[in-house]
C-alpha cells in the first residue's frame, strides 16, 4: 500500500464531523490520522501491521497498535468510536466482509474507500488487450498484487444493501496526476475510486 | 573539575542506597510476613527538574541490577546493562530526563535479600528470608520514590520481569505513573515459563553445596546456579539466533573427539555464561526472584485481567518481540487488549527481530524511535498529549 498523502484523503476529511473519535484500520504511517487531528480536532487511533510504519506513527505522536486486521476488532467495544476508516484496504484482506461487519459494529459510521474494478480502462485492457489490467490505483502485476478481493462500485453497493448497511454518502473519483476529481456520470464506468460512508440500518 | 564523559554516556556513576522500614515499621509482605529494615540499591542519571516531573523509573529483569548506565570507574570493562538506551541524546535522554534505576528486594546487588544479614540473628537470612512478590518489590520502590520526593513518575519502564513491575506500578499507584512501558513482558507467568524456572531451581537445590540455602561462608552451589543460568539463557534466545550464532560449529577444533567435553560452540558458550553468572549472582536470590515471577498473575484476584487493569490511568507503550518464545507477543496483546477495553491510551509495537526475548536489550534503534517519541508526547505540557480515543471515561 502506498502511504503518502493520497488525493482522496481530503474527501475523507470532509466527511468527518469535528471532534469525532476515529479509528483508522491499516493506518500506515498515520498521514490521514494526522490530517484528521489537525483539520477536525479528531481523537484518533490506528491499527497497522508494519512495524516500521508503527514507529513512524508513534514518532508522529499517534496512538497506534500492531494488529492483523484479518483477526477482527475484538478489543473494541460496540459503537465505541464515531468513524472507522478503511482506505484502500479491504481488497487486501482475506475476508473483507468480516472486517466490514466488525467496522460497522465498532463505529457509528464507517468510511471505506475502494479501487473500482469496473473502471473503463480496466474493462478495455481486459476486453481488447486480453491482459490483466494495470492502472494508477491498481499498479501491480498479476503475480505480485496484494489485491485479492477486488470489487466494482456496483458490487460494493449490492454488498452494502444485502448486509443492511446504508450508504449515507458516496464520492466517486477519477485520479489524475496528483489530484482527483469527482465523477457524476456513470461512476461505475468513469470513476476509478469510490469512497463510501456507511451506517448500520 | 570538569568531568569528562564519553559521547552519549552518562559518565561515572555511583551506586546509592536507601534504607527504610526500620522496626517497628517493617514492610508487610504479600505472603503475610514482614521485612525490615530494607535497603534498596539504586542509581540516578540526569537531573530532576524543579517540580520533579521528568523522572523515569527503570525496573530491571531477573538477573539485572541497579547499574543500568555509565561506569563506576573509567577502567570498567563494561557499562551498565541498558547503557545503549540511557544517556545524553539516547532513548532516555539524560539531558532531559532524570532516570532512576532501582534494584529490587530479594536481589543480591546491594538491596536486602537472602544474602543480607538478618538483624535479629546477626547472620545471613538464607532460607529464612520471606517470600517476596512483584507487588512487594514495587512497594519497596514506591518507598524509594517517596524518599526522592517524586509525586508522579513521568514513566516507568522495564523489560521482562522489569515489565511485570511496570504493570504492577500502573495498577498499584495509578496516579503516580504517567506513562508505562512494559517491554517483552507478561501479565501472568505461563505454565511453560514457570516450568523453566522450576527446573532452574531444581538444579540449584540439587547441588549438595546448596545445603538447604544455608551456604554463606562455605562453598557455594555454583554448579546448580550455573545450570539454572544455562537453562534461562536458552529461553532468552530464539532458535534462529542460536542457529545463526553457533550453528553446529565446533569449539576450537576441527574434528569431533567423541567425548563429553564441550565439543560444540553452543555448549562452550553456555558454560561460559553459567560460569560468569555464578561470579556475580547469589543462588538463593535466583530462587526467590524466580518464585516472585511465578507468583505474578495480574489478573488475580478476579481472574479478569481487564478488571485489574481498570485501575490503571497511565498511557501505555507496550512492546513485544516477534521471536520471543518465553513471553511471546500474544502475552503482550493480552495486556493491550485489556487496556484497550478499559479505554486507556495504548500504543503497541511488535518488534520484528530474530533476537528472541533478549531483543529488549539489543534492538536499540527501533526501541529508541518508539520510546523517544512516546516520552515526548506523554509529557504533561505537550499540546498533543490528549489526542487519543481514551479521553472519555469508561461507561
Amino acid at each position: 500500500m502506498t502511504d503518502k498523502i493520497r488525493p482522496e484523503f481530503k474527501y475523507i476529511v470532509d466527511m468527518v464531523e469535528p471532534d469525532s473519535k476515529v479509528l483508522d484500520l491499516g493506518c500506515g504511517e498515520g498521514h490521514l490520522l494526522k490530517l484528521l487531528q489537525r483539520e477536525k480536532r479528531a481523537r484518533v487511533q490506528g491499527i497497522e501491521l508494519s512495524d516500521t510504519a508503527i514507529q513512524e506513527c508513534v514518532a508522529n505522536g499517534l496512538f497506534v497498535y500492531h494488529g492483523d486486521l484479518d483477526e477482527g476488532l475484538a478489543d473494541f467495544n460496540d459503537q465505541s468510536v464515531d468513524y472507522v476508516i478503511l482506505t484502500n484496504t479491504i481488497q487486501v484482506l482475506h475476508r473483507p466482509d468480516f472486517l466490514i461487519e466488525e467496522a460497522a459494529r465498532v463505529g457509528r459510521r464507517c468510511i471505506i474507500s475502494i479501487p473500482n474494478f469496473g473502471y473503463w480502462r480496466i474493462r478495455f485492457q481486459l476486453a481488447f488487450h486480453g491482459t490483466m489490467p494495470r492502472t494508477k490505483s491498481l499498479p501491480y502485476e498479476w503475480y505480485n498484487s496484494p489485491n485479492i478481493h477486488l470489487t466494482t462500485l456496483h458490487d460494493f453497493r449490492r454488498f452494502c444493501r444485502e448486509r443492511g448497511l446504508r450508504i449515507v454518502r458516496e464520492t466517486d473519483l477519477v485520479q489524475g496526476d496528483g489530484k482527483s476529481r469527482t465523477v457524476g456520470l456513470l461512476p461505475n464506468f468513469f470513476a476509478d475510486y469510490g469512497i463510501f460512508m456507511l451506517e448500520r440500518e | 573539575m570538569a568531568v569528562v564523559r564519553e559521547e552519549g554516556s552518562v559518565g561515572i556513576v555511583e551506586l546509592k542506597k536507601f534504607t527504610f522500614a526500620e522496626p517497628p515499621n517493617e514492610l508487610r509482605l504479600e505472603c503475610g510476613m514482614t521485612l525490615g529494615p530494607i535497603t534498596l540499591a539504586y542509581e540516578t542519571y540526569g537531573e530532576m527538574n524543579a517540580d520533579k516531573s521528568n523522572c523515569v523509573l527503570v525496573c530491571h529483569a531477573l538477573s539485572g541490577d541497579a547499574h543500568a548506565a555509565g561506569k563506576y570507574t573509567p577502567d570498567d570493562s563494561k557499562p551498565g546493562w541498558w547503557d545503549n538506551m540511557i544517556g545524553p541524546g539516547k532513548a532516555f535522554d539524560t539531558d532531559r530526563y532524570c532516570v532512576i534505576s532501582s534494584n529490587f528486594i530479594g536481589g543480591c546487588k546491594g538491596s536486602t535479600g537472602p544474602a543480607s544479614i538478618d538483624p535479629k540473628t546477626g547472620k545471613p537470612y538464607g532460607p529464612t528470608f520471606p517470600m517476596v512478590t512483584v507487588s512487594d518489590m514495587v512497594e519497596a520502590q514506591r518507598a524509594l520514590i517517596d524518599h526522592l520526593g517524586i509525586d508522579q513518575l513521568l514513566c516507568v519502564v522495564g523489560g521482562s520481569t522489569g515489565g511485570m513491575q511496570v504493570l504492577q506500578w500502573a495498577v498499584s499507584y495509578p496516579d503516580r505513573v504517567r506513562l508505562a512501558m512494559p517491554i517483552a513482558a507478561t501479565a501472568r507467568m505461563s505454565a511453560q515459563s514457570i516450568a523453566f524456572n522450576a527446573v532452574g531451581r531444581h538444579a540449584i537445590m540439587a547441588d549438595p553445596n546448596w545445603r538447604n540455602g544455608d551456604y554463606y561462608g562455605k562453598s557455594i552451589p555454583s554448579r546448580g546456579l550455573g545450570i539454572a543460568r544455562m537453562i534461562g539463557h536458552i529461553t532468552y534466545l530464539s532458535e534462529k539466533s542460536m542457529h545463526q550464532k553457533f550453528g553446529r560449529d565446533l569449539q576450537d577444533k576441527s574434528s569431533l573427539d567423541y567425548d563429553f567435553v564441550a565439543e560444540f560452540k553452543v555448549e562452550s558458550y553456555l558454560n561460559y555464561r553459567g560460569d560468569e553468572f555464578v561470579k556475580r549472582f547469589d543462588a538463593n536470590s535466583y530462587l526467590y526472584i524466580t518464585k516472585a515471577m511465578d507468583y505474578f498473575d495480574l489478573s488475580q484476584p478476579s481472574g479478569d485481567l481487564r478488571r485489574t487493569l481498570s485501575a490503571a490511568k497511565a498511557a501505555f507503550l507496550v512492546i513485544s518481540v516477534s521471536s520471543d518464545w518465553l513471553f511471546p507477543p500474544y502475552m503482550s496483546r493480552e495486556i493491550v487488549s485489556a487496556l484497550r477495553r478499559n479505554n486507556l491510551d495504548v500504543s503497541y509495537a511488535e518488534l520484528q527481530s530474530d533476537y528472541g526475548h533478549d531483543a529488549f536489550l539489543l534492538e536499540v534503534d527501533a526501541m529508541t524511535r518508539l520510546i523517544q517519541s512516546f516520552l515526548e508526547y506523554g509529557r504533561p505540557s505537550h499540546p498533543k498529549s490528549r489526542c487519543s480515543l481514551a479521553d472519555t471515561p469508561t461507561p
